[in-house]
């Protein structure tokens, strides 16, 4: 293969392996957002993803979700449930983490987006890629960029003195804990259960950083 | 998800004005709470004022001593300010108790006051539901309804509001700002924001049509331990069964808001002359009128021991 990490081959793998192992399996951003016959609203947006400027021209309905996946091919973050109950989509816009199936692509004009492809690249993965890989931070993998956009985003936020439920003083600075990490993460459901290596991998990093 | 016009709002008494004109106009701020619903058909409209570039981002001391809370003040960033986790600590508690990182990072301040119901029969939407098809009749009533009110209620709608923030703001007794279209302000009490159900519980706020908001402020700091319980199916990123935000004066004297009992954040100043007496005299009266179901009986007693626990921790 002349280049397997293509965003273009590697969605076009995905499909026909989705298309192979099940009978039906359609887009559904795309069937649903498309109303036959009906004029839609499509609108100009430009904001820099991973560092490089877009120009996109979108449905008013497109979250910023589909806009990654579908119109840039950008299919590291994931849907899990498009209703912001599990994290699978977590992305960080303008510094911070946020699930991006609960925003349109359109509010975003001017903004800088960051994805788990932009964290590290395969030959050089950011810290926390290479521990969540060492710990064992996933079984299927599915919920991983999620978690790992998520977690870089935690470390910032206890470093920026955000607190937390299990803050214990509001008033002093707060900890880098396993407490801390587990609460601040609860956001991203793992199917797969892998909790614990994924705090495992958190706390590595942390303490690399401390 | 309907099709819809998209529009920035550059200014707040335009932006309210737009939205009072335009047949099928809504807000959009964080987006929390509308796109979730919009995904699912219960909201529909078919033209969105985004009010993310008004300049109502910040946090401000009032003349008075107090502080206010620009509308568009994203969770995160009031939870975390220095003045309210010093002087209003039990919002910045039910803040954090709320949604998840991701979330919060997103939410707005007027966004999560008027962030809808979580009741099941309000979500699905192949089900009767008066508060998102007036006249339908209510599913929760005689269906599951185990989250529902217990207080305040009517045969129309037992919905709860699910905010836990304006559970602290009624606590604090917060008032929310707004302009109207015709471009006059207006102030309503946090008290008389939200509505009891009555006949119409698709009528849920004072609000008019258009109405925008634009700050929440909070009179000046009250002393005391402020206090936060949510009681949750799972300790974190669940919505209350119930919860309890309070302030307490070293004097015992104080003040007790509920959250999960009813449409709206509960609050019955004369309940809390019962304070020495203790959580069951404060309970007893706050909840005299409760007419709960055999599903969520549960909730009187989780109110009394709740607030039993926060009683216990103010007095250290
Ligand atoms: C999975 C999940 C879990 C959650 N858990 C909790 C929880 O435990 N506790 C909790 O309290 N909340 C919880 N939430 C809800 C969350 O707090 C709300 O979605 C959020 O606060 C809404 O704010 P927003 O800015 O995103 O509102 P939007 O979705 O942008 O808007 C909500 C409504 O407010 C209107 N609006 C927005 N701004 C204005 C304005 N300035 N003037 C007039 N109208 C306006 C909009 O038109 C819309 O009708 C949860 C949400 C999700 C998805
Ligand atoms: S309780 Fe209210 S929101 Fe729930 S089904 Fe009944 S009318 Fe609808
Ligand atoms: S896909 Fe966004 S939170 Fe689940
Ligand atoms: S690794 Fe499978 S869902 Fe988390």
């Amino acid at each position: 293969m002349p280049n397997s990490r293509d965003p273009d081959v590697f969605r076009r793998d995905l499909l026909v392996s989705a298309a192979a192992s099940a009978a039906v399996m359609t887009a559904p951003s795309l069937a649903g957002a498309q109303q036959a016959g009906s004029a839609v609203p499509a609108m100009k947006v430009s904001f820099t993803v991973n560092g490089k400027t877009r120009d996109l021209q979108v449905d008013t309905r497109t979250t910023l979700l589909d806009a990654l996946r579908e119109s840039l091919h950008l299919v590291g973050t994931k849907k899990g449930c498009d209703h912001g109950q599990c994290g699978a989509c977590t992305v960080i816009v303008d510094g911070r983490r946020i699930n991006s199936c609960l925003t349109l692509a359109v509010m975003h004009q001017g903004g800088s987006i960051t994805t788990v492809e932009g964290l590290g690249t395969p030959d050089k993965l950011h810290p926390m890629q290479a521990a969540f890989v060492k710990h064992d931070g996933y079984q299927c993998g599915y919920c991983t960029p999620g978690q790992i956009c998520s977690a870089v985003a935690v470390l910032g936020e206890i470093e920026a003195g955000i607190p937390s439920h299990v803050s214990t003083d509001l008033n002093v600075k707060p900890q880098a804990t396993a407490a801390e990490f587990r609460e601040r993460m609860s956001g991203n459901i793992c199917r797969c259960g892998a909790y614990s290596n994924i705090v495992e991998a958190i706390t590595e990093v942390a303490g690399r950083k401390a | 998800m309907k099709s819809f016009t998209y529009e920035r709002a550059r200014q707040p008494a335009e932006a309210a004005a737009a939205a009072a004109r335009t047949q099928g106009a809504k807000f959009i701020a964080g987006g929390t709470n509308l796109l979730d619903l919009m995904k699912l058909e219960i909201e529909t409209p078919t033209h969105l004022i985004d009010v993310n570039g008004l300049a109502f981002d910040k946090i401000e001391p009032t003349p008075d001593g107090g502080l206010r809370i620009g509308a568009l003040v994203r969770n995160t960033d009031l939870a975390a300010d220095a003045r309210v986790r010093r002087d209003y600590a039990v919002l910045s508690r039910a803040l954090l108790a709320g949604a998840s990182g991701q979330l919060r990072n997103k939410a707005t301040t007027a966004g999560n006051l008027l962030q809808r119901t979580r009741c099941p029969y309000f979500y699905d939407t192949n089900q009767p539901c008066n508060k998102r098809q007036p006249g339908s009749g209510c599913s929760a009533i005689g269906g599951i309804n185990r989250q529902q009110a217990v207080v305040g209620a009517s045969d129309a709608c037992i919905a709860t509001h699910p905010s836990d923030m304006a559970v602290a703001m009624r606590a604090l007794d917060a008032t929310v700002e707004t302009v109207r279209p015709d471009g006059g302000a207006r102030q309503i009490p946090i008290a008389e924001f939200h509505r009891l159900p009555g006949d119409t519980p698709n009528v849920e706020t004072a609000l008019d049509p258009g109405e925008l908001i634009t700050a929440v402020t909070l009179p000046p700091p009250l002393g005391g331990k402020h206090l936060y319980y949510k009681v949750r199916d799972r300790a974190s990123y669940a919505f209350a069964l119930i919860s309890v935000g309070a302030i307490v004066q070293p004097d015992g004297s104080g003040r007790v808001a509920l959250g999960g009992v009813a449409s709206k954040p509960w609050r019955i100043e004369a309940a809390e002359a019962e304070l020495p007496r203790g959580a069951e005299a404060v309970t007893a009266k706050l909840l005299a009128d409760a007419k709960p179901t055999s599903q969520n009986d549960f909730k009187l007693p989780l109110v009394k021991r709740t607030l039993a626990a926060v009683l216990a921790e103010a007095r250290g």
